[in-house]
C-alpha cells in the first residue's frame, strides 16, 4: 500500500540511508588519535583536551546499532514505501491476535450455550470469565469485589432493587436501570419532611417512640408508599428500596435521608447492550448471582416479590 | 574577530559580566525547589487524592503540567543560562555580548516562569505535554530565547580564543534547537488571549508534539547538559577532557539522529508504520551516541579518581553521568517495539524520565551550581562541604528510590494491564493495577522528599555562603556592567 508519492518516499530513503552512512563516516573518519596526547588548545587557563583515539567497544557499539538498523528496515516497513520483507503491519499483527481470540472466545462461550444464567454459576470457568468481564465493565462503580459504594449498590448481599435472580440480571445488564426518586422539597413542609426524618430509617427499631412512628407511618402512607409500599419493604418493579432493613443506597443518617427526601435522587446504571455481547452478559450475571448467593438456587428459586 | 594567543598572561583576563549568571543560580535553587515542592505534593495527591481540597486549581491535572515545567524550563533552564553565559565567557576569554540584552533574557525568562505559574493551575493550556503555555507566553519564550541566541552566539563570535571550547557546541545546538523545535510545535491559531489550537491536523500534531517532546530531551534536557559537564567536569577534576575526537563524533551523531527519535512516542498509534520504525531504530542508533558523552565525562576522571573520596561537588557531577548513562541506554531498549508495547502508558516512563531528570538534569545543574556560587560571590567555598557531601547522599537515595519504585509499578502495571483470560478478556481491572500501585506510590513519594530535603539545605548553604562568610581577598570582584569591556 503506498501511502506516500514516490517522491516523498525516495526522499525518505535518501535522508535516512544517508544519515546512517554519515554517522559512520564520521566514525572512521576520527576513529584514529594517539594516546595521552594534547590537542594543544587551552581555555581559561586550565581545560585543555586529549586526543585519545575513540574506545573500540564504543566504536563497535555504534557500529553494530547501525547494522541493526540496517537489518530492521529491511525486514520491517520504514525506508518510506518499501515494506520490509516481512510484509509486517501493526495492523496485520493485531487482526491475527484479535482473530485468535475470537476464535477462543466462540470455543469457551460454546460450552455455556445450553445452560441457563442460574445454572452457570455452578460453572467455574464461566465464573471466571464473569470476573475478568465485571472488573473491567461494572468495577467501576460497583467496586472490584462488587461491594458497591455511595449511590451504586452492593451486589454482594441478598438485598436487591430489581431482583438478583439471573433471567433479571440479564434484563439490568442489558437495558441499564434508571433508579428515580421525586424531591419532595416543594410539596412537603420542613415540618412534614422532619416527620418522616424521625420515623423512616429507625423503621425497625423497636425503640422508636410510638408518637414517632405513628406520625411518620400516616406521613408515609400519603407521600411515600405508592412507590416503596404499604409497609416499607420497597418495589422490585420499580426498584424502589426497601427501608426498613440496614441497607442504604445513599446513607440512612438522618442528614441524608432529609437530603434524600427534600431533592429526590437518580440512579443510573447504563445499558449494556452494545458494550457486551450476549455471552457475556450471561457470565456477568452469573458471577454478580454467585457473588450473593453461590449456589444458584435460592435466587431462582424465590421470584421476585410482586407488588 | 581578533584571536589572541591562547597562551595570554593572565593579566590578560577581561572582567565578565556574572551578575546576570548569579541571578539566574539563585534562581536555579528556587525553582528547584518550587518545582519539586510541587512534584512532591502531586506525589502525595495519588496517595491522598483528599489532597486536592476541592479546589480546581490545586488539582492533579492542574499541578502536573506546573510541576513538569516548573523543573525542566524553571529550574533546568535558569540552570542552563546561568552555566552557558559563565562558561562562554570564560572558553571565550571575553565579556558577554550585549549585557543588556542578556539581563533581558533574565527577566523575561523569569516572567514567562511567573506567567506559567498562574495560568497552568487556571487550567489554560495548549494540551500539548511540555509545551503547554498558551500562545501570548510562547510569543514572549520566542522573544527570550532568540535574545539569549544573541547573546551567545554574539559572545562566542567576540571571543579572543581561536578554537571554540566543546561546552559551547552544546549549548550553541541547543539554542538552535530548541527555537526551531519551539516555533513550530507551538504554531497555533489564537481563538482569545487565552485560547488557542494547533495549526496541525490529527496524527501529523501528535508527530509534530513528539518530535518536540523529543527533543526537548534532547537537546534542553541532553546537550545542554552535556554542554555544562564539559566545563565543570574538566573544570572541577582539574583534568583534561578525555578525547576531543570522540567529542566531534558524539557531538555530530547525537544532535543528528536525536531528530528522529520521537516517533517511539507513539508506537502501536495511528502514526504511520514507518515512521514508528524510523523512531525505534534512530532510538537504538542514539545509544553510542549518547554514552560518548559519559565516557568523555567519566574518563576526564582517570588518573584522578582519589579526587572522588573528599569533592562532594565531583561526586555530584560523576554520579549524574552514571545515571545519564543508564537512563540513556533505558532509552533506547524501551523504544524497542515490543518493550515498549509494554512499558508505555505505565510508571515504568515515570522512572525512566526521572532518572534522567533527578539523577542526570538535576545533579549536574547541583554540582555545577555549588562550583559557581563561590566563584560568583568572591568567596573561597561554599559555606559548609559536609553540607553538600549530605545533600549529595539525600540526592542519590532520592533518585533510587524514586526509579526503583516507578519500574517495579510500571512492569507490574504493563504486566497486569496485558494480562488476558483464555476467552481474551483482560484479566484484571484498571483499579486492581492502581491497587497494586498504591505502595510504590508511597515509596515514589518518600524518593521525592528526600530528594526536595537536599535541595532545602543546598538553599541553606548557598544563603550561607552569600550572607555570612567573608570575601576571599584574593578572588577579583568580577561583576562588570560596561558592555563588551575587554581587558
Amino acid at each position: 500500500m503506498n501511502i506516500m508519492s514516490n517522491g516523498f518516499s525516495i526522499y525518505i530513503i535518501v535522508i535516512v540511508l544517508g544519515s546512517l552512512a554519515a554517522c559512520m563516516w564520521l566514525l572512521f573518519g576520527q576513529s584514529k588519535g594517539t594516546k595521552g596526547e594534547s590537542t594543544g588548545h587551552v581555555w581559561d587557563d586550565d581545560l585543555r583536551e586529549y586526543n585519545n583515539p575513540l574506545p573500540r567497544w564504543w566504536l563497535n557499539l555504534f557500529v553494530l546499532t547501525t547494522v541493526f538498523a540496517l537489518g530492521y528496515l529491511a525486514f520491517y516497513p520504514g525506508l518510506g514505501n518499501f515494506a520490509g520483507r516481512l510484509g509486517w503491519t501493526a495492523h496485520g499483527e493485531m487482526q491475527q491476535n484479535l482473530d485468535k481470540i475470537v476464535q477462543a472466545r466462540q470455543e469457551t462461550f460454546a460450552t455455556f450455550k445450553s445452560k441457563s444464567v442460574d445454572e452457570l454459576v455452578q460453572v467455574p470457568a464461566a465464573l471466571a470469565l464473569g470476573k475478568s468481564v465485571f472488573l473491567n465493565n461494572c468495577a467501576g462503580c460497583h467496586g472490584p469485589d462488587g461491594a458497591g459504594a455511595r449511590g451504586f449498590p452492593n451486589l454482594t448481599d441478598h438485598d436487591w432493587l430489581y431482583g438478583g435472580d439471573g433471567a433479571t440480571l440479564v434484563t439490568t445488564i442489558t437495558n441499564g436501570r434508571g433508579g428515580t426518586m421525586p424531591p419532595f422539597g416543594s410539596t412537603l413542609s420542613a415540618e412534614q419532611i422532619e416527620t418522616l426524618v424521625a420515623f423512616v430509617p429507625h423503621w425497625s427499631d423497636p425503640a422508636l417512640p410510638a408518637a414517632k412512628r405513628e406520625a411518620g407511618l400516616a406521613q408515609f402512607q400519603q407521600t411515600c408508599a405508592a412507590c416503596h409500599g404499604p409497609e416499607g419493604k420497597g418495589n422490585p418493579m420499580l426498584g424502589a428500596p426497601n427501608l426498613t432493613d440496614d441497607t442504604w443506597l445513599y446513607g440512612g443518617d438522618a442528614k441524608t435521608v432529609r437530603e434524600t427526601i427534600t431533592n429526590g435522587r437518580h440512579g443510573q446504571m447504563p445499558a449494556h447492550e452494545t458494550v457486551l455481547t450476549a455471552d457475556e452478559i450471561r457470565v456477568v450475571a452469573a458471577y454478580v448471582e454467585s457473588l450473593s448467593n453461590p449456589t444458584g438456587v435460592a435466587a431462582a428459586a424465590t421470584p421476585p416479590a410482586q407488588p | 574577530m581578533s584571536n589572541v594567543d591562547v597562551h595570554a598572561p593572565p593579566g590578560a583576563v577581561p572582567r565578565y559580566d556574572d551578575k546576570v549568571i548569579l541571578q539566574f543560580a539563585v534562581m536555579t535553587v528556587v525553582w528547584g525547589i518550587v518545582g519539586m515542592l510541587v512534584g512532591v505534593f502531586i506525589a502525595a495527591q495519588l496517595l491522598w487524592p483528599q489532597l486536592n481540597f476541592d479546589l480546581p486549581f490545586l488539582t492533579y491535572s492542574h499541578l502536573r503540567p506546573l510541576h513538569t515545567n516548573a523543573v525542566i524550563f524553571a529550574f533546568g533552564g535558569c540552570a542552563l543560562f546561568a552555566t552557558s553565559y559563565w562558561t562562554v565567557q570564560r572558553t571565550g576569554r571575553t565579556a558577554l555580548f550585549l549585557p543588556k540584552l542578556a539581563a533581558f533574557t533574565f527577566w523575561g525568562w523569569q516572567l514567562v516562569i511567573l506567567l506559567a505559574a498562574v495560568t497552568l493551575p487556571l487550567g489554560l493550556t495548549t494540551g500539548k505535554e511540555y509545551a503547554e503555555l498558551e500562545w501570548p507566553i510562547d510569543l514572549l519564550i520566542a522573544v527570550v530565547w532568540v535574545a539569549y541566541g544573541v547573546v551567545f552566539f554574539g559572545t562566542i563570535v567576540k571571543r579572543t580564543v581561536s578554537h571554540i571550547y566543546v561546552a559551547n557546541w552544546f549549548f550553541g545546538s541547543m539554542i538552535i534547537a530548541v527555537a526551531v523545535l519551539h516555533i513550530v510545535n507551538s504554531a497555533e491559531i489564537p481563538l482569545s488571549l487565552t485560547k488557542s489550537y494547533s495549526v496541525y491536523p490529527g496524527a501529523v500534531d501528535a508527530m509534530v508534539q513528539w518530535w518536540y517532546g523529543h527533543n526537548a530531551v534532547g537537546f534542553f534536557l541532553t546537550a545542554g547538559f552535556l554542554g555544562m559537564m564539559y566545563y565543570f567536569v574538566p573544570k572541577q577534576a582539574g583534568r583534561p577532557v578525555f578525547s576531543y575526537r570522540l567529542s566531534i563524533v558524539h557531538f555530530w551523531a547525537l544532535i543528528s539522529v536525536y531528530m528522529w527519535a520521537g516517533p517511539h512516542h507513539l508506537m502501536y498509534t495511528s502514526l504511520p508504520d514507518w515512521a514508528q520504525s524510523l523512531g525505534m531504530v534512530f532510538s537504538l542508533v542514539l545509544l553510542a551516541p549518547s554514552w560518548g558523552g559519559m565516557i568523555n565525562g567519566i574518563m576526564t576522571l582517570s588518573g584522578a579518581w582519589h579526587k572522588l573520596r573528599d569533592d562532594p561537588i565531583l561526586k555530584f557531577l560523576i554520579v549524574s553521568l552514571s545515571f545519564y548513562g543508564m537512563s540513556t541506554f533505558e532509552g533506547p531498549m524501551m523504544s524497542i517495539k515490543t518493550v515498549n508495547a509494554l512499558s508505555h502508558y505505565t510508571d515504568w516512563t515515570i522512572g525512566h524520565v526521572h532518572s534522567g531528570a533527578l539523577g542526570w538534569v538535576a545533579m549536574v545543574s547541583i554540582g555545577s551550581v555549588y562550583m559557581l556560587i563561590p566563584r560568583l560571590t568572591g568567596r573561597p567555598q561554599m559555606y559548609s562541604v559536609p553540607a553538600i557531601n549530605l545533600h549529595f547522599w539525600l540526592a542519590t537515595i532520592g533518585t533510587v528510590l524514586y526509579i526503583t519504585a516507578m519500574w517495579i509499578a510500571g512492569v507490574m502495571q504493563g504486566l497486569m494491564w496485558r494480562a488476558t483470560e483464555a476467552d481474551g478478556t483482560l484479566t484484571y481491572s484498571f483499579i486492581e493495577s492502581l491497587k497494586a500501585t498504591y505502595p510504590f506510590y508511597a515509596l515514589r513519594l518518600s524518593g521525592g522528599l528526600v530528594f526536595l530535603s537536599g535541595m532545602l539545605i543546598m538553599a541553606w548553604n548557598v544563603f550561607r555562603t552569600m550572607t555570612t562568610m567573608p570575601k576571599a581577598q584574593a578572588v577579583p570582584v568580577t561583576v562588570n556592567t560596561a558592555a563588551g569591556a575587554k581587558a
